[in-house]
C-alpha cells in the first residue's frame, strides 16, 4: 500500500476521521469493561458521570485539567519547534521545589507579591531544568527525547532525596514529604467553597498568551520556521540554535508551573507523589490538541475527564483504574493516524 | 571493603553479567529497529509488557520457556503495531513511540489489576535457575560471572553474536541495513522497504519483551509496577554508544552494567554511609547522558532514520 | 503508432495506453511505443513532461491508472520493481538509488539473492563484478564505500547493479546532466558496447546533441503527451527543439558591457570538509559588478561549499573574504543578507521555502525581523502580505493568493517567489545556485532574463550549475571548480566545451599544479 497526499480534504473527511478515532476509543473502552466483567453501558456511564455528572465531578475534572493544561502548553510550544521536550516531568517538580523552597516561610512577604514571585522563581527553575538538554541538542547534537526522559528519573531521585534530606518536614512524623506552604504562598479559590483555585485562571490565561505569542510575535514565527523546516530557517537567517534555546525556555517554565499550580492551589507541600504523570500526560494532551494552544485547553479537560471518571468509576464497579491510561494513549495513536489520513487516502496497490 | 575487593570479588562481576543481561537484549531489539530506520521508543512499555506477559505465563502454572515465548510474542503485537503506524502511515516516530509505551504499560498494569486484585505483596513463581557450565565456570573471576548464570544470559550473549552474523553476513541484514540508509535503494533493487521496516521492528520488539521478561523471570521472581525503571531509555542512550554495532553496543550494556552494580556495591561501604542514596541511583541515568555527549561527535547514524518512506510519493 | 518496419527486429519492450494521474495533473496521456532489439530509443521532453514518470510506471514504481507494460512479450504485474526487474529491465534514476555508506559490492547484491539464504556470496559476486566492470568499461572498486565516489563513479555503479542482474532493457534517466563532457563520451561507448551484445536502450534526456548522436530514434513527449516520433537520422535538432517545446527555443542574449569595480573578493580561502563534500582549497574568486561569473563543474566538487560561504552559512577557515565597503565581522547569512547579497538556494523544496508556510510567510522569510513586516517583536502580517501580493503580481508567480500554502505550487512558481524575495532589495550581488534546476522552459527563460536584467543593473551574479550548457551561455567569465580549487577565471569564449570539460576532470590542475 501507499499513501497519496491531498491537496484540500473535504469537510466530511476533516471531522469524520477524528469521529471515527474517538468511536474507536470508546469501543476499546467497552471491550476492556467486557474484559473486566462489568457493563460496558454501565461503566462508560460511571466514567461520564464521575468527570461531569455533578458540579463536584466537574470542579474535580477542571482542577485535574490544570496542570494539565500547563504541561500540554509546555509540550505543544516546544512540538511546534520539533524540540522534543519529554522532560515536562522532571520540570514540573523543579516549580514545585522551588514553591516549596521559597513559600515556607523563606520569604515573608503579602500574598500579592509573594505569588507572582513564587511563580516567576518555578518558571525559571523549570526552564533551567531544560536548557541542559537543548543545550546538548543544539552545541552537541545530543537527542533530546532520550535526555530529557532520563532526568525525569534524576529529577525523582534528587526530590526523594530532598524530602528525606534538607525539606523534609520535621512535623512530618517520619513520612516523607516537605513542610506546608504559608497562607500567603497559597493560590486562593476562584470561588469560596468550591475546591477551583486561582491555577486554573492562570492556566487560561497561559494559553490565551502562547497562542498570542504563536501566532502575533516575530518569535512565535520563528519557532513555526523553525519546526517546519529548520534548513530553511537557518538559510533565511533565523537563528535556528537561539530559537531552540527561547522555545525551550518557555517550554520548561510553562511546565514548572503545573508544579507550582499543584503545591500552591491543591497540595500545600511537596511530596514524592505531586504528579502522577503529568508530564508525559501533557504530550498526549498536546498531540489531540494538534498543538494549537487553546485546543489544549480542551483536550486537557477531555483527558482529566477521561483518569478522574475513570477513578470514580473504579471505585464503583471492578475496572481497574489503568483504562484511563490505555484510553488516552489509544486516543492519542487513533488520533494521530486519523489526521494522517485527512491529508492522505491509501492506495492498496 | 574498598573499590579493590569490590572490583576482585567475583560476585561483583556475576551481578554485572545479570544486570547487563536484559539490557542486552532490548539493546540488540532497538538497534535491529534502528538499523532498518525506525526509531522504536515503545521499547519501555514494550519491556514492560514482556516482563509481565513472561511472568504471569509462568504463574498460570505454564512452563519457564513457555512464558519467554509468550513475552516474546506479546512483544511482537505492540511491535506490530508500532510497525503499521510508522512505517506505511509514515507516522511521527517519537508520537507513536510513545503512546506505544504507555499503552503497553498501562495494559500490563491494568491486566495485572484485572488478574490480582487483593494481593498486596506481589506474588512470586520460580524464576530460571543459574546453570554452572562445566570447568568453564571454575575459571578465577570469569567463570562464575560468565558460566554459572541462567539460560536466558546465555541466550542474551548468543544473540550478540547472532544478530551480527544478521546484519553483517546475510542477504537479509544487508536489506535492512540499506532500508536504514537509503530505503530508495532498497526498493530499486525490487525489495520492499515496508517488508523489511516492519519485520525489523516486529522482531526487535520481540527481543525488547524478551529483556523485559529476563527481569521476572530470572534477575527477580515477581512482577511490580515501575520494575523496568527507564530501562528501555537507557537502552535507547547504548545504541548510540555502541554506534549502531551490536558487538560495541553489549560491551556498553556489560560496562554500564559494572557501573550498576558497583554503585549498589558502594551504598555498602562507608562512603555510602556519608552520600546519600540517591546519588547512588542516579548513577545509571546519569552515566547514559553522559554516554550520548560522549558519542555525539562521532556517531555514525543510520542515514535514514526517523525518515519515513512513501513508495511513489511526489 | 510504431508502424514502422526496422528489419524485423524482435519486439523486446511495448507500452500500450499509459496514462497517470498525479491529482489534477495528467501527467502521462495514453502512451505507447515499441521498444526493439538493439535498439537506442530517446526520449526527449523538458522538465515536467512526464518522462521519468513513464520510466518509473514501467519500472514498477508507480502504478498506472490504465496502459499495459509488455517485456519479451509478456506483461509486466504493475506496481512491482521486482518484476521489472526479473523481467530483465534495469533503471538507472536520475538521482542515484545507493547507500552512501555501504560499499559498492554491498549495493550491488543487494536483494539478489533470496533474503533468507544465510549466505551473501561475496566471493563469487566480487569476481561477477569486476568481469562486467572490464567488458564494458566501467572502472570501479568493488570494496570502495559508495559515499566515497565521485559522481560518475557513482553512476557506473547504477549500470554494473543493472548488469549484474543480467538487464536485456536498460532505462537511463537523464544520466548526462551530472557529467563531464568526456565522461559522457565514456559512457556512450559503454552504452554502443552493451547494444552490441544485444541490448536495448531508453535513453531520457532533454539535450539535443546528446540524443542526436546516441539514438536511433527519438520520441518527443509534452505535456505528458507523446507528440512525435522519428527516426534520429531523418531530423535535426531545430526540428527535434519544435516539437519539444512548441517552439524554437531561443538562446538568452546577453550583450557585451565593460564589468564595474570588484564588490566580492576571495583570497586563499579555506574551508574545513563537511562529510563527503569537500571544503575549498586556496580560493582566489572576484565577482564584478555588471558581470555574471559561471562557475562550472561536476555535482560534489566544492560548489556547496562556496555556495554556503558567499550564502554566510560558513566562514573561511584560512583567508581572506572581502566586501565592498563592509568588513567581515560575524559572518551568517543575516550579514550575507544586510551586505546585498541575494541567494537563490540549490534546493528551492528544502532550504529555499518552508512547505507548510503560506506564499505570504515565506516571502518575509528573510526580512521578517525588520519593519515593516515586524515592529518590537510583534508581527505586521497586513504589510507582509502586501509584500507577498507585490511579489506575486512582478514576477507574475501563478497561484491561488497569498495565504495558500507554497506546497501546492509548481517549481517554476515557486522559484519566482523565491527570486522576488531575493530581489526585491535591489541586491548588489546575486548568488544563483542551480537557479533553473528542474524547471520547464518557460520558467528557465523567466529565471535567466531576471539575472541579466540584474547584471545590466550593475549587480555581480555568480551562476551556480552542473550544466555547462547554460554556464556558457550566460557568464562573462567562467571558473571551473575541481574539487574545492578554483581554475583561473576564462573570459566568455575563450574556452571551448571539451576544454572545460577537461578542466572539469581535474586536468588543468594537475597541469597548473595547485590541485590536491
Amino acid at each position: 500500500m501507499r499513501l497519496e497526499p491531498i491537496a484540500n480534504p473535504g469537510l466530511a473527511r476533516r471531522v469524520g476521521l477524528p469521529v471515527v478515532a474517538l468511536a474507536l476509543t470508546v469501543i476499546a473502552a467497552s471491550l476492556l469493561a467486557l474484559l473486566a466483567g462489568a457493563n460496558p453501558f454501565a461503566t462508560l456511564g460511571l466514567i461520564l458521570s464521575g468527570a461531569a455528572g455533578s458540579k463536584f465531578a466537574l470542579l474535580e475534572t477542571l482542577n485535574r485539567a490544570t496542570p494539565l493544561i500547563f504541561t500540554g502548553l509546555a509540550a505543544a510550544v516546544a512540538f511546534r519547534a520539533r524540540l522534543w521536550n519529554i522532560g515536562a516531568e522532571a520540570q514540573l517538580y523543579a516549580g514545585a521545589i522551588v514553591t516549596v523552597l521559597l513559600g515556607t516561610g523563606a520569604l515573608g512577604l503579602p500574598a500579592a507579591l509573594l505569588l507572582p514571585l513564587l511563580a516567576l522563581a518555578a518558571m525559571l527553575a523549570g526552564a533551567a531544568v531544560l536548557l541542559g538538554p537543548v543545550l546538548l541538542k543544539t552545541r552537541l547534537g545530543v537527542d533530546e527525547v532520550v535526555t530529557t526522559l532520563l532526568f525525569n528519573f534524576i529529577m525523582l531521585l534528587f526530590v526523594s532525596y530532598l524530602l528525606e534530606g534538607p525539606l523534609k518536614d520535621p512535623m512530618g512524623m517520619g513520612w516523607p514529604k516537605s513542610a506546608a506552604l504559608i497562607p500567603e504562598a497559597r493560590l486562593p479559590r476562584i470561588v469560596t467553597g468550591l475546591r477551583l483555585h486561582w491555577g486554573f485562571a492562570l492556566a487560561l490565561l497561559a494559553a490565551a498568551a502562547v497562542w498570542v505569542l504563536q501566532t502575533r510575535t516575530t518569535l512565535g514565527y520563528e519557532i513555526r520556521a523553525v519546526g517546519l523546516n529548520a534548513e530553511a530557517a537557518r538559510f533565511a537567517g533565523i537563528p535556528v540554535g537561539r530559537v531552540m534555546v527561547k522555545t525551550a525556555l518557555l517550554s520548561g517554565g510553562l511546565a514548572a508551573l503545573a508544579g507550582f499550580s499543584e503545591v500552591a492551589g491543591l497540595k500545600g507541600n511537596l511530596t514524592l507523589d505531586l504528579s502522577p504523570g503529568f508530564g508525559y500526560a501533557g504530550i498526549i494532551v498536546a498531540m489531540l490538541a494538534l498543538l494549537n494552544p487553546l485546543g489544549v485547553v480542551l483536550s486537557a479537560i477531555f483527558v482529566a475527564g477521561v483518569f478522574v471518571g475513570a477513578d470514580s468509576m473504579s471505585r464503583a464497579a471492578a475496572v481497574p483504574t489503568y483504562i484511563a491510561d490505555i484510553l488516552t494513549a489509544t486516543a492519542l495513536l487513533t488520533m494521530v493516524l486519523a489526521l494522517r489520513l485527512t491529508h492522505a487516502r491509501v492506495r492498496w496497490r | 571493603m574498598d573499590l579493590l575487593d569490590i572490583l576482585l570479588n567475583a560476585s561483583f562481576w556475576a551481578a554485572a553479567v545479570r544486570i547487563a543481561s536484559p539490557l542486552i537484549f532490548a539493546t540488540l531489539g532497538e538497534l535491529i529497529c534502528e538499523r532498518a530506520g525506525v526509531l522504536n521508543l515503545g521499547i519501555e512499555g514494550i519491556m514492560v509488557a514482556g516482563a509481565f506477559a513472561g511472568w504471569m505465563t509462568v504463574y498460570l502454572g505454564f512452563g519457564l520457556w513457555t512464558g519467554v515465548l509468550v513475552a516474546v510474542l506479546v512483544g511482537m503485537a505492540f511491535g506490530f503495531l508500532h510497525a503499521v503506524l510508522t512505517v506505511p502511515f509514515g507516522l511521527s516516530q517519537h508520537v507513536v513511540g510513545l503512546g506505544i509505551t504507555l499503552l503497553a504499560t498501562a495494559s500490563a498494569y491494568f491486566a495485572y489489576r484485572l488478574s490480582l486484585p487483593e494481593v498486596t505483596s506481589p506474588p512470586k513463581i520460580a524464576p530460571f535457575q543459574p546453570f554452572e557450565i562445566p570447568l568453564l565456570s571454575k575459571l578465577p573471576l570469569i567463570g562464575p560471572a560468565f558460566f554459572a548464570q541462567t539460560a536466558l544470559t546465555y541466550l542474551a550473549f548468543a544473540l550478540i553474536l547472532a544478530v551480527w552474523f544478521l546484519l553483517y553476513r546475510t542477504p537479509l541484514g544487508l536489506a535492512l541495513r540499506a532500508a536504514g540508509e537509503n530505503p530508495a535503494s532498497v526498493e530499486a533493487q525490487g525489495l520492499s522497504v515496508t517488508a523489511i521496516r516492519m519485520g525489523a521492528v516486529i522482531a526487535g520488539s520481540g527481543l525488547m519483551a524478551m529483556g523485559g521478561a529476563f527481569l521476572t523471570m530470572s534477575a527477580f521472581s515477581s512482577f511490580f509496577f515501575e520494575m523496568v525503571n527507564g530501562r528501555g531509555w537507557i537502552c535507547i542512550a547504548l545504541v548510540v554508544f555502541g554506534a549502531w554495532r551490536p558487538g560495541k553496543a553489549a560491551l556498553g550494556a556489560l560496562l554500564f552494567a559494572a557501573f550498576d552494580a558497583l554503585q549498589v556495591r558502594l551504598q555498602q561501604t562507608p562512603m555510602g554511609a556519608v552520600v546519600p542514596y540517591q546519588l547512588f541511583l542516579m548513577v545509571p541515568y546519569v552515566l547514559s547522558i553522559l554516554a550520548l555527549v560522549l558519542m555525539s561527535r562521532r556517531a555514525e547514524v543510520p542515514a535514514a532514520l526517523m525518515i519515513p518512506f512513501n513508495k511513489g510519493e511526489r | 503508432m510504431t508502424g514502422k518496419d526496422r528489419g524485423g527486429a524482435e519486439v523486446v519492450l511495448r507500452l500500450s495506453g499509459i496514462t497517470k494521474r498525479f491529482g489534477a495533473l495528467l501527467a502521462n496521456d495514453a502512451i505507447s511505443f515499441d521498444l526493439k532489439k538493439g535498439e537506442v530509443i530517446a526520449l526527449l521532453g523538458e522538465n515536467g513532461a512526464g518522462k521519468t514518470t513513464l520510466m518509473n510506471i514501467l519500472f514498477g514504481h508507480y502504478t498506472a491508472d490504465t496502459g499495459t507494460v509488455e517485456v519479451f512479450g509478456r506483461s509486466l504485474p504493475p506496481g512491482h520493481p521486482r518484476a521489472a526487474l526479473a523481467a530483465g529491465v534495469g533503471m538507472v534514476h536520475q538521482h542515484f538509488t545507493l547507500a552512501d555508506n555501504l560499499s559498492v559490492l554491498d549495493n550491488i547484491l543487494l536483494g539478489t539473492r533470496p533474503l533468507f539464504s544465510p549466505r551473501l556470496g561475496k566471493a563469487a559476486a566480487r569476481a561477477r563484478v569486476n568481469g562486467l566492470a572490464r567488458d564494458f568499461g566501467l572502472a570501479v572498486h568493488a570494496d570502495a564505500r559508495v559515499g566515497t565516489l565521485s559522481v560518475g563513479e557513482r553512476q557506473r555503479v547504477e549500470i554494473l547493479k543493472a548488469l549484474y542482474r543480467d538487464a536485456r532493457i536498460l532505462i537511463l534517466d537523464e544520466p548526462t546532466a551530472v557529467l563531464t563532457p568526456q565522461e559522457t563520451t565514456a559512457l556512450f561507448a559503454t552504452l554502443t558496447k552493451a547494444v552490441a551484445l544485444g541490448l536495448s536502450i531508453i535513453f531520457i534526456s532533454h539535450k539535443l546533441h546528446e540524443v542526436m548522436e546516441i539514438s536511433s530514434r527519438v520520441l518527443v513527449l509534452r505535456h505528458g503527451k507523446l507528440v512525435g516520433e522519428v527516426e534520429t537520422a531523418r531530423t535535426d535538432r531545430h526540428r527535434l527543439a519544435e516539437m519539444m517545446v512548441g517552439a524554437e527555443i531561443a538562446a538568452p542574449k546577453v550583450a557585451e558591457r565593460m564589468p564595474g569595480p570588484a564588490l566580492l573578493t576571495l583570497k586563499g580561502v579555506e574551508t574545513p570538509r563537511r562529510g563527503n563534500a569537500p571544503g575549498l582549497k586556496g580560493v582566489e574568486l572576484e565577482l564584478r559588478a555588471g558581470q555574471i561569473t559561471g562557475l562550472a563543474g561536476v555535482s560534489g566538487n566544492g560548489q556547496s561549499a562556496l555556495a554556503a560561504l558567499i550564502g554566510g552559512l560558513e566562514s573561511p577557515s584560512a583567508g581572506r573574504m572581502d566586501l565592498a565597503g563592509d568588513g567581515g565581522a560575524d559572518w551568517s547569512p543575516r550579514a550575507a543578507i544586510a551586505a546585498g547579497i541575494a541567494r537563490i538556494p540549490e534546493d528551492r523544496h528544502r532550504t529555499g521555502t518552508v512547505a507548510d508556510f503560506s506564499l505570504t510567510e515565506n516571502a518575509i522569510l528573510e526580512s521578517y525581523a525588520r519593519a515593516p513586516m515586524s515592529r518590537r517583536g510583534w508581527m505586521d502580517w497586513r504589510a507582509a502580505e502586501g509584500f507577498a501580493q507585490a511579489i506575486i503580481d512582478t514576477y507574475d508567480v501563478r497561484c491561488p493568493g497569498p495565504s495558500a500554502r507554497i506546497r501546492l505550487l509548481s517549481g517554476g512558481n515557486m522559484q519566482k517567489l523565491i527570486l522576488g524575495r531575493v530581489l526585491e532589495a535591489g541586491p548588489r550581488i546575486i548568488l544563483a545556485n542551480q537557479p533553473v534546476r528542474g524547471l520547464d522552459i518557460g520558467a528557465v527563460t523567466f529565471v535567466h532574463n531576471r539575472l541579466i536584467a540584474a547584471r545590466d543593473a550593475g549587480a555581480a551574479v555568480l551562476l551556480i550549475s552542473e550544466d555547462l550548457d547554460e554556464v556558457t551561455a550566460l557568464s562573462d567569465v567562467i571558473h571551473v571548480i575541481y574539487e574545492g580549487s578554483l581554475s583561473p577565471g576564462f573570459p566568455r569564449g575563450t574556452k571551448t566545451p571539451a576544454e572545460l570539460g577537461l578542466w572539469m576532470a581535474g586536468q588543468g590542475f594537475r597541469e597548473a599544479g595547485h590541485a590536491a
